[in-house]
């Protein structure tokens, strides 16, 4: 039982679990839920109530019980007691001032992560501001690698996707060539495959490591297959670089991708044995997104923003390579409009970082949402401020497979220009050989397409005069 | 915005024929060019604009009885556009009448029933969900399957089809249903398949046929995928995640 007296009214919330969900800043997601605080007032009680929680009360009340969850077990289990002990005395309004203050700097932030759960990142997130979210962010630092280094002071790696609405190879070669030729692409070249055939994936694997072979592309390949049609392709001797999974915070949300712990670890290990890095071997891609656990019925009275960080305790277990928050991308019902989409994005980075997780984000929204490019650019500002890791790389923003708006080639280069952040050093160097920049970090802007491409677009041309 | 000498025009603009994304763009600066950028605000109106466009199923319905299928109007419990889409648990949920509408054709050992949605996108439906069922139920009568009248059911979410299956006990459970528009595809179809689908059936548990429309996917594609979908689930007696589409691709060809 958690009780505050605010404004001569005393608020009484049951678990952790209704006081978590009580102090969320309003999402759509959560009143659906019928978990979200019923006035303002008792918004700010729940926040008061929640900053004097200890951190240690998380280790004792877990928010799904750990006989019926085994994301609860694994958070449980593998905490880090010993990399817990320098803020184990703190409430959590006092972890949020830690954070802000000097002693939290890149190194202690990377010391305590093993030692933070999910739970308690969240509830420090509920209390912060956008400016917290973005000053704490930017001091974390985490570093991945398989064929290029990501994660690096001052860079911002890209995700293409170079989608098609039914996988045509031709269209695929098409947007990837475009988004080379605007610098895109360090963190994953990936594909969301119109279906989860398994020919159409193993079609796919090749084209993407055809073409990272013939131009020694210092990234990888990702296709955004289920788990299971990729570990069949890795059977079948395909050429896997990253394992793609959806997942989420509770056992019975991943239940309904049809996942669990063991499959991830058999991917995990499969994708691992192929040893396809070269700099490295980080091997999973995961994404998640605030609202996916209620979308299958499977939230367990959770809050949208709590489940999603437990989703990060999922893909800690796994050092992936890139974690990529979708946060605009089921729709309106679990994030209404700009402003929710804007903040969800930014808690989403912050927890994830503080996590020890390599977090990217598909800043994104539907049309159903109250959200234009507008609000996405400024998401897209501040998430790079924050030190984001990647965003993603679609042709003009429309992605014409998924049907929803993510970041374009422009949109990377647009950063790149206003706060010089560089792709990751493999990628930079090569796209300088290659003449698509130039050394100041911006596209070439001579006229005419680079050396190195020129044979795949007159054959592609001829394609098309037949 | 007709001076070209502020514009960087990319070289590979006959590439635009392969896909429908907005490749070779140009810029000026790093940024799009003005045209493109307002091309986007047209297309985003245009798919805002279809969001909000009611079903019409009257066309639908008749089209289906020259077809010598009875169809059935459902309402979802969500009674309108935007408690449909703020409340997707609604969207999932039969109403009342609904029922009763449904005890008016009696109950018969039933395989396969069929569930047409206006979901995100009602023109969607309205272009494609005929000429698909025109190719589709040919085959089902082949394979002498018992089907109640279809199901036309407005403001419906995907797993509105569960309820149906359910009351029916019908092995197997076909949604067509409008998907949310995209900026380049504001009429796109999705075929949803579950074998023994109930309620509490879960998105593992159902197999999806997305992106049908002029530029996507064909009926006769879809179809293709539909049917192994159906015989695979028949033979395996599940679908789902671990029924994999292994039905054959088009022999994919690229020019590198």
């Amino acid at each position: 039982m958690y009780k505050i007296q605010v404004a001569h009214i005393t608020y009484h919330f049951k678990s952790l679990r209704e006081l978590m969900a009580k102090a969320s800043p309003p999402r759509s997601g959560d009143y659906l839920a019928g978990v979200a605080a019923d006035s303002h007032l008792e918004r700010v009680a729940a926040q008061w109530a929640l900053a004097d929680v200890p951190l240690k009360r998380f280790l004792t009340e877990a928010l799904v019980a750990y006989e019926q969850d085994e994301v609860t077990r694994l958070i449980m289990d593998s905490h880090d007691s010993i990399a817990f002990m320098p803020i184990s005395h703190l409430t959590v309004g006092d972890f949020r001032n830690w954070l802000l203050s000097e002693y939290a700097t890149t190194e202690t932030l990377s010391a305590i992560s093993p030692g933070l759960t999910p739970e308690m990142v969240a509830a420090v997130s509920k209390i912060m501001r956008i400016q917290d979210l973005i000053l704490v962010a930017k001091k974390c630092r985490v570093i991945t690698r398989f064929r290029g280094t990501i994660g690096l002071e001052n860079r911002l790696s890209t995700r293409l996707q170079p989608n098609h609405p039914t996988d045509n190879a031709i269209g695929i070669a098409a947007s990837t060539l475009d988004g080379l030729l605007y610098g895109c692409g360090d963190a994953v070249i990936g594909i969301n495959p119109a279906s989860d055939n398994l020919d159409a994936t193993l079609s796919l694997l090749h084209l993407l490591s055809d073409v990272i072979e013939r131009y020694t592309i210092p990234t990888q390949s990702c296709v955004l297959a289920h788990v299971t049609t990729t570990l069949k392709a890795i059977e079948k001797k395909a050429p896997v670089d990253l394992v793609f999974q959806s997942i989420a915070g509770t056992q019975k949300a991943n239940e309904s991708f049809g996942i669990n712990l063991d499959l991830l670890h058999e991917a995990h290990i499969a994708a691992q044995s192929l040893n396809r890095g070269t700099v490295g071997n980080n091997c999973m891609y995961f994404e998640t997104g605030q609202g996916s656990a209620l979308s299958a019925n499977a939230n367990e009275g959770l809050d949208q923003q709590t489940c999603e960080t437990r989703a990060y305790a999922v893909a800690r277990k796994f050092n992936p390579l890139l974690v990529n928050t979708v946060v605009g991308f089921i729709g309106p019902e679990y994030l209404y409009d700009g402003k929710q989409i804007i903040r969800a994005g930014l808690e989403d980075h912050f927890c994830g970082k503080l996590l020890g997780l390599p977090m990217g984000c598909d800043i994104c929204y539907t049309n159903h949402a109250e959200a234009d490019q507008d609000d996405m650019d400024m998401l897209l500002t501040q998430f790079a401020v924050a030190g984001g890791t990647f965003i993603m790389g679609v042709p003009g923003s429309d992605d014409v497979m998924l049907n929803y708006q993510s970041t374009s080639f422009h949109d990377a280069l647009y950063l790149r220009q206003l706060l010089n952040l560089k792709p990751s050093p493999e990628f930079a160097i090569w796209l300088e050989n290659q003449q698509i920049f130039n050394s100041n970090n911006q596209l070439n802007h001579q006229k005419g397409i680079p050396a190195l491409f020129k044979p795949a677009i007159e054959t592609l041309g001829q394609l098309s005069h037949e | 915005m007709s001076n070209d000498l502020l514009i960087y025009e990319d070289d590979w603009q006959h590439l635009r024929q392969f896909t429908p994304a907005r490749i070779a763009l140009g810029r000026s600066g790093m940024s799009l060019p003005t045209r493109a950028c307002l091309e986007f605000s047209l297309a985003h109106a245009m798919a805002r604009d279809a969001v909000t466009v009611p079903i019409n199923f009257e066309p639908i319905a008749q089209s289906l009885v020259s077809l010598d299928e009875k169809t059935v109007v459902l309402h979802s419990q969500a009674e309108n556009q935007n408690m449909y889409l703020k409340r997707p648990d609604l969207g999932r949920l039969l109403n009342e009448q609904a029922y009763i509408a449904l005890q008016d054709n009696p109950l018969s050992p039933v395989d396969i029933v069929i569930i047409v949605a206006d979901g995100l996108s009602s023109s969607a439906i309205k272009h494609h969900a005929v000429p698909f069922l025109q190719l589709l139920i040919p085959h089902l009568r082949e394979k002498e399957y018992a089907m109640p009248p279809i199901c036309l059911v407005k403001h419906g979410r995907v797993a509105i089809g569960d309820s149906i299956a359910q009351y029916y006990s019908a092995r197997l459970c076909v949604v067509l249903i409008g998907e949310r528009p995209g900026l380049s595809s504001p009429n796109s179809m999705g075929i949803y398949f579950t074998y023994k689908a109930k309620k509490g059936s879960t998105d593992a548990d159902r197999n999806c046929i997305s992106n049908i429309h002029l530029q996507g996917l064909s009926y006769n594609e879809a179809l293709t995928k539909l049917r192994y979908l159906i015989d695979e689930s028949e033979k395996l007696q599940f679908s789902g995640v671990n029924l994999k589409d292994e039905s054959t691709n088009n022999q994919l060809n690229y020019g590198f």
